[in-house]
């Protein structure tokens, strides 16, 4: 795990990156709008760049074409290609907006805690009232980096949801926008000489994910439970249902400690055998961001 | 005086799951039914589960070539069978063979077709025939074993509107559509009512087999008036979305006056005309593609005569 060292220079190459995958749409229809009135990106320090990340899939209005983008930034997936072409590696930091089926509410995804710039932006926007949100840090242990905003330097991913793929709803819509103005505000604070302090944050990390209940032939053989399903973020106990077999009898989750599922019932996340993820809840201390020098 | 409607007893009926392979309550019901079909027999009754669309499914894809609930018209039904054509056309053909032929004494009585959508339009039956007396008891009879859950009756019969659906090879054609639920996603609580409407469907179909009579009854229905697109830019992109005062407000009354779409520059269009209509497939993914915002309804009361089996 390699700890990111916080900022020396002032990010002047931001980019903004709607349809990583191309049927979650707030964050698709923002970028093709920000690509003709990028005004609205505008900074006095720097100007983010617009990005429409995968228009194939966006124009099939599907996740992806051949594989998955969002898992394809391994470094052994970009050194096996004879030019590794990559687009984000050019940003200072990358906004990656994103939708789920799961009632994630307003998610902010880190790689882990020790993003501190990343950490510090997180705080910047809880502290707003009329945006509540969730840190959600994906990272295991040891575990490589893989998402598009691993690219660049540093990056957020942005979660909203329950919205289904391949629709648009306004209040999703405006809440993403509303989001990624206060990134570039506090990105601009930073730049222009802002110093924050350090801080202690709730967040919750991933521990583990768990597969549905599966026939012998591998197909579904129940489905999330209704006492689970949109209870993203709160505590599962154990003995509490968590999935309903098509039979009728309930299965509970068997572990030892709560846990806080988060994604519950993703439409993507059914051909990667997760039916949710399971978190912990934890206090992080995030060290300051000192000022840039002039 | 009265008159009685006096019909044969139903003997064939097929339930239609994966449709469209990314709806998947009705996938998951019928392969459930597949494995273990007692909830669905009837004493002398022949009741099959079938999915539709096999390769659909396993990709979890709406279709591979093309819509294959709209391919069930003669003119596709007749081509000459070839590798050159769209799988679904060939695929509407075996299942024209397996339950049809279409408009023949052969084809199955009952098609139930399960189908989800991303709209918030609950429990809804679809109908296609406003003088279809055995229906519109069914769907009476299914409104109200459900009650207090809402159901709601689309009626789809339009001068232009065709829609040759998977279902029209049946002599009594019946849409089972529940949301809302995403695409690619399986919520308990739309199974559980997709479940219901079918249980309450046999029990109906049982009960007439069995020689009970069922007296004259009204129904109301939501009867299709016209689809609206999204405002387009002069490229075809889509320039505003559904305004959130009408996300979700399936079957509610629009007035002229109340927005329907919202532009990223804040503007908000409202629904304009003069009168009040009943908006319906508000925000379905799968038709952004059919370039259809929402169909806008109207109600309207359908009465079906007393009918009994002729068994009895």
């Amino acid at each position: 795990m390699c700890s990111r060292p916080e900022p020396r220079e002032p990010l002047r190459h931001v980019a903004v990156i709607g349809g990583t995958h191309g049927n979650e749409m707030s964050g698709v229809y923002l970028a093709q709008y920000w690509l003709q009135a990028p005004g609205e990106l505008q900074r006095p320090s720097f100007s983010a760049v617009p990005v429409l990340a995968n228009p194939a899939a966006t124009a099939a209005c599907r996740r992806y074409v051949d594989c998955d983008l969002n898992r394809a930034f391994t470094s052994a997936f970009l050194t096996a290609r004879v030019h590794p072409d990559d687009p984000y590696e050019a940003f200072d930091f990358v906004l990656d907006l994103h939708n789920t089926t799961a009632s994630m509410g307003t998610c902010l995804i880190a790689e882990s805690a020790h993003n501190i710039f990343a950490m510090h932006l997180c705080r910047h926007k809880l502290q707003s009232p009329e945006l509540p949100c969730q840190v959600f840090l994906y990272q295991l242990p040891g575990e490589e980096s893989y998402s598009v905003n691993s690219m660049a330097k540093s990056g957020l991913g942005l979660e909203l949801g329950p919205q289904p793929q391949g629709v648009l709803w306004a209040d999703l819509l405006v809440r993403m926008r509303a989001l990624v103005a206060t990134a570039l505000d506090f990105i601009q604070l930073f730049n222009q000489g802002t110093a924050f302090p350090a801080f202690e944050m709730e967040a919750y990390r991933k521990v583990s994910s768990v597969d549905f209940p599966r026939t012998e032939a591998g197909d579904l053989a129940g489905n999330v439970h209704p006492q689970l399903q949109d209870q993203d973020f709160e505590p599962l106990r154990p003995g509490a249902p968590i999935f309903r077999m098509f039979s009728g009898k309930d299965m509970l989750y068997e572990g030892e400690s709560t846990v806080y599922p988060v994604f519950i019932n993703e439409a993507a996340y059914y051909e990667k055998d997760i039916a949710f993820l399971q978190t912990e809840k934890l206090m992080f201390s995030v060290p300051a961001l000192p000022m840039l020098a002039p | 005086m009265t008159y009685h409607v006096v019909e044969d007893p139903i003997k064939k009926v097929a339930i239609f799951g994966g449709t469209h392979g990314n709806e998947l309550t009705g996938v998951f019901l019928v392969k459930h039914w597949l494995e273990n079909g007692a909830e669905i027999q009837r004493t002398g009754l022949e009741v099959k589960p079938f999915i539709t669309n096999p390769r659909a499914v396993k990709k979890c894809t709406r279709y591979i070539d093309c819509d294959l609930n709209r391919v069930f018209d003669h003119g596709n039904l007749g081509k000459k069978l070839s590798e050159d054509l769209p799988y679904e056309v060939r695929r509407a053909q075996e299942i024209n063979h397996l339950f049809g032929p279409k408009d023949s004494e052969d084809s199955y009585d009952i098609i139930f077709d399960l189908h989800n959508t991303t709209s918030n339009m609950g429990c809804t039956l679809i109908l296609e025939d406003s003088r279809n007396d055995f229906l519109i008891q069914m769907f009476h009879y299914i409104k109200t074993s459900l009650a207090p859950l809402p159901c709601y009756i689309y009626l789809i019969e339009h001068p232009s509107l065709k829609y040759a659906t998977t279902r029209s090879i049946a002599k009594y054609p019946v849409g089972i559509e529940v949301g809302p639920q995403p695409q690619g996603v399986l919520r308990a609580d739309i199974l559980d009512q997709m479940r219901k409407m079918i249980k309450y469907a046999l029990d109906f179909i049982h009960n007439f087999n069995e020689g009970k009579e069922f007296p004259p009854c009204a129904i109301e229905v939501y009867k299709i008036m016209e689809k609206v697109d999204y405002p387009r830019n002069e490229n075809g992109e889509i320039a505003a979305i559904i305004h959130p005062n009408l996300q979700d407000q399936d079957w509610k009354p629009l007035r002229p006056e109340d927005p329907v779409f919202l532009t990223l520059d804040g503007k908000t269009i409202p629904l304009g005309g003069d009168c009040t209509v009943y908006p319906t497939f508000v925000n379905e993914a799968a038709y952004y593609e059919k370039k259809e915002a929402f169909a806008k309804t109207t109600i309207l009361t359908l009465k079906a005569k007393s009918i009994r089996s002729s068994l009895h």
